[in-house]
């Protein structure tokens, strides 16, 4: 929290910016971040603010040569507070950019307002296609992915060189878990797969045990969780003794990293598809795993890693404009140009509809050192958001839903 | 105006009228009001709850189905604001009065579980029919024009109509219809043998209620433009519960003032502490054992005990001292 007194001596030298430049560069940088504290989804806002807080603390709270003031405020989860959350940090606090928030559902809440209030978005975690695709707002980057991105080329990959044919798929019942299937099943089928069911399970759903039973005798089965969810569903995947019989392949948060330390034998051997792995080799993974682990115990993942690529992106653009961040025009076209080389997860880049243009890692699941690792066993290097479609054809389309591309 | 909770309410919407101008910023004045939407919402579960005695959880249906409808409305279909928000509200009386023929078949307990189910079919249909409502990711409404597109301009629409609806149930708490109303809710039986139709003057109050809801629904789209199935969850019809709980059950701004206690705890406990909802729960707890009765009968009982009690303390004095304020010129 800053002090109103604090308060009222940053207006005062905003307003005197223009005749004071110098001392204008001295005032903090004022950073907020929309996070989740309480409620189903807090373990991935925690990891979230976790690995933003991590970033500055290797700055010493200081950007382009300015003090950073971070202001956090608890979204509950819910869009409406996430909205009032949002006008809070800008009207109240003052805050410059605003990194987060957890959810879909909230960004697209808050995206309406912050493009109006003209305030930069750096989105660090909601992967919701249509934030860089139907929905553009200018003042939006996104430092994750969409939620397809790394689906594209995990159907290809498991059709073509796993030669699995037929495959169910199972996935979180809400928009998250719906993109990633459909993304799953356009490139798997185009490789010559066969989608053959989707089951749906509700995000809050106790018992797995009537959708494994469900599942069949398919070639593979492809898993879309989010949270805690991949832990349960694969717990139970393997009491119902599907484990070793039927392999699994799954999405990058299904084994993330901030659960995987809480899993057991079932995790093994799956196969998965992210933008991030703790066991990317490299001396800058190596440091920032280190550093992550002994501040929390838990390795970096989807969320964490995110958030602290947020912060190399904001560093990046800050440098460009010597971190005058006031001119918010010049500071948003600098985020939007950022291209990083030294990030944890490898380079990458923003595409023009400010979404990252990265690595993506096919993974498998093993067990080294007493601990569970995504080990990387192939790479696809610089993919977009849209795999390898048109972007004009790519959009054309509707988004990504339960029922598209095809019913089932 | 017999009515003594009119002239109240005129004195209140004039004082309400001025906050514009003493609130530091456009934050606050969100915040303000977003106390009027929610606490329009919470008269219209009290119309139901206090003055019927028949307690709903479902009621984020109605505010749901409004909102949905005008955001529909006015953005796939292209209606006119005027044309939308009749069409929205109407539909939500529609709702109330289809929902009405189902709920009101029971009471007390089973009438709370049937309002349940009933609000999460809605959620369910908001959360899968994915190509009318968009699923999980909601639907956005573009930038309003003119009066509402200001902060100040919204605030004294949403002060004019919730203070309309408060004075519409106001008054209709003051009516025959209104007593008999009440009299539903203390004696059923007697009021069946005295030829009341029970279950007729049960179905108004719902369905007037489903209609303040569903206005409501409009405002609250108004104010946040975006509407998802969040909107119509069951958090929601029970927040709505609590508020007017906590403000006091048939009283007429019982349900604004519980309204303004969990608005302003969601929104400024929590800039200050990550424990807000804790702190949420320990305060109803408080209410539960100090004033059982709302916040507001409560705070009337014990200043009127206090009086009492200083009165009986100050003894005989206390009685002379009035002819002489009564001195004329």
């Amino acid at each position: 929290m800053i002090s109103r007194r604090g308060f009222l001596g940053a207006t005062a030298a905003a307003v005197s910016y223009g005749a004071l430049p110098a001392m204008a560069q001295q005032q903090p940088i004022r950073i907020g971040m929309l996070t989740i504290k309480s409620g189903a989804l807090s373990a991935g806002g925690r990891q979230m603010e976790d690995g933003f807080r991590l970033f500055l603390r290797e700055r010493a709270e200081r950007i382009a040569g300015r003090p950073v003031e971070f202001i956090v405020a608890d979204t509950g989860g819910q869009p409406a507070l996430a909205k009032t959350r949002a006008q809070e940090l800008v009207q109240r606090s003052g805050v410059q950019v605003v990194v987060g928030p957890v959810a879909a559902f909230e960004a697209l809440a808050i995206n309406d307002y912050l493009q109006e209030a003209e305030v930069p978005f750096l989105c660090c975690s909601a992967a919701a296609e249509d934030l860089t695709q139907r929905r553009q707002n200018p003042w939006f980057v996104r430092t994750s992915s969409t939620s397809a991105q790394p689906c594209h080329p995990l159907g290809d990959y498991v059709a073509r060189e796993l030669k699995y044919k037929k495959i169910v798929a199972i996935a979180d019942d809400f928009a998250f878990g719906q993109e990633q299937t459909s993304g799953f099943q356009r490139t798997f089928e185009a490789a010559g797969g066969t989608l053959v069911k989707k089951l749906w399970a509700p995000l809050n759903v106790a018992d797995y045990g009537s959708y494994i039973s469900q599942i069949g005798e398919p070639d593979a089965v492809f898993a879309a969780f989010a949270g805690a969810n991949g832990l349960r569903f694969l717990r139970q995947y393997s009491e119902y003794g599907l484990k070793g019989k039927i392999p699994l392949v799954g999405s990058m948060t299904t084994v993330d990293e901030g659960v995987l330390h809480s899993m057991g034998d079932e995790a093994i051997g799956i196969i998965s598809a992210g933008w991030y792995s703790a066991a990317l080799p490299g001396e800058a993974n190596e440091r920032f795993v280190a550093a992550l682990r002994k501040q929390t115990g838990v390795d970096p993942g989807f969320y964490s890693e995110g958030a602290y690529s947020a912060g190399l992106a904001l560093e990046h653009a800050l440098k460009a404009v010597d971190g005058k961040i006031e001119d918010k025009q010049a500071f948003m076209n600098a985020l939007r140009k950022v291209d990083i080389k030294d990030d944890p997860r490898g380079p990458w880049r923003l595409d023009s509809y400010g979404n990252p243009i990265e690595n993506i890692y096919i993974r498998k699941t093993e067990r080294r050192d007493g601990r569970l690792m995504n080990t990387v066993i192939k790479t696809y290097e610089n993919v977009s958001q849209f795999w390898t479609y048109k972007p004009e054809s790519f959009l054309a389309a509707p988004v990504y839903s339960r029922n598209e591309p095809t019913k089932l | 105006m017999k009515n003594p909770g009119l002239k109240t309410l005129g004195i209140l919407l004039i004082c309400a009228a001025a906050v514009p101008l003493v609130l530091p910023g456009p934050f606050y004045l969100s915040i303000a009001t977003q106390v009027l939407v929610y606490g329009l919402f919470a008269v219209s579960v009290n119309l139901i709850a206090g003055y019927c005695g028949m307690v709903s959880l479902g009621h984020a249906a109605f505010l749901g189905i409004a909102g949905y409808a005008f955001a529909l409305l006015t953005t796939s279909t292209g209606w006119p604001l005027w044309a939308a928000i009749p069409a929205a509200v109407g539909l939500s009386v529609a709702a109330g009065a289809l929902f009405g023929l189902v709920a009101l078949r029971t009471s007390g307990l089973s009438f709370l579980m049937i309002t349940l189910a009933l609000g999460q079919i809605v959620w369910g249909v908001a959360f899968r029919y994915v190509d009318l409502t968009n699923g999980e990711n909601g639907i956005s409404m573009p930038r309003f024009q003119g009066l509402l597109a200001n902060g100040t301009g919204l605030f004294y629409l949403c002060l004019v109509v919730t203070g309309g609806c408060l004075a519409l149930v106001t008054i209709l708490a003051g009516s025959p219809l209104g007593a008999s109303m009440q009299g539903v809710r203390d004696q059923p039986r007697r009021m069946s043998t005295l030829g009341y139709d029970v279950w007729r003057i049960r179905y108004a109050a719902y369905v007037l209620s489903a209609g303040i809801a569903g206005i409501a629904g409009v405002l609250y789209m108004l104010l946040f433009r975006f509407i998802s199935p969040h909107t119509l969850s069951l958090t929601v019809s029970s927040e709505a519960v609590l508020m007017v709980i906590a403000g006091g059950l048939g009283t007429t701004f019982g349900p604004i003032v519980g309204a303004a206690l969990v608005v302003l705890l969601k929104n400024v406990a929590s800039a200050y502490t990550d424990r807000w909802p804790t702190l949420l729960g320990l305060i109803f707890l408080f209410i539960i054992v100090v004033v059982p009765e709302g916040l507001l009968p409560g705070a009337r009982r014990l200043m009127r005990t206090l009086g009492a009690h200083l009165a009986t303390r100050r003894g005989p004095t206390a009685i002379p001292a009035t002819p002489v304020k009564e001195a004329r010129p």
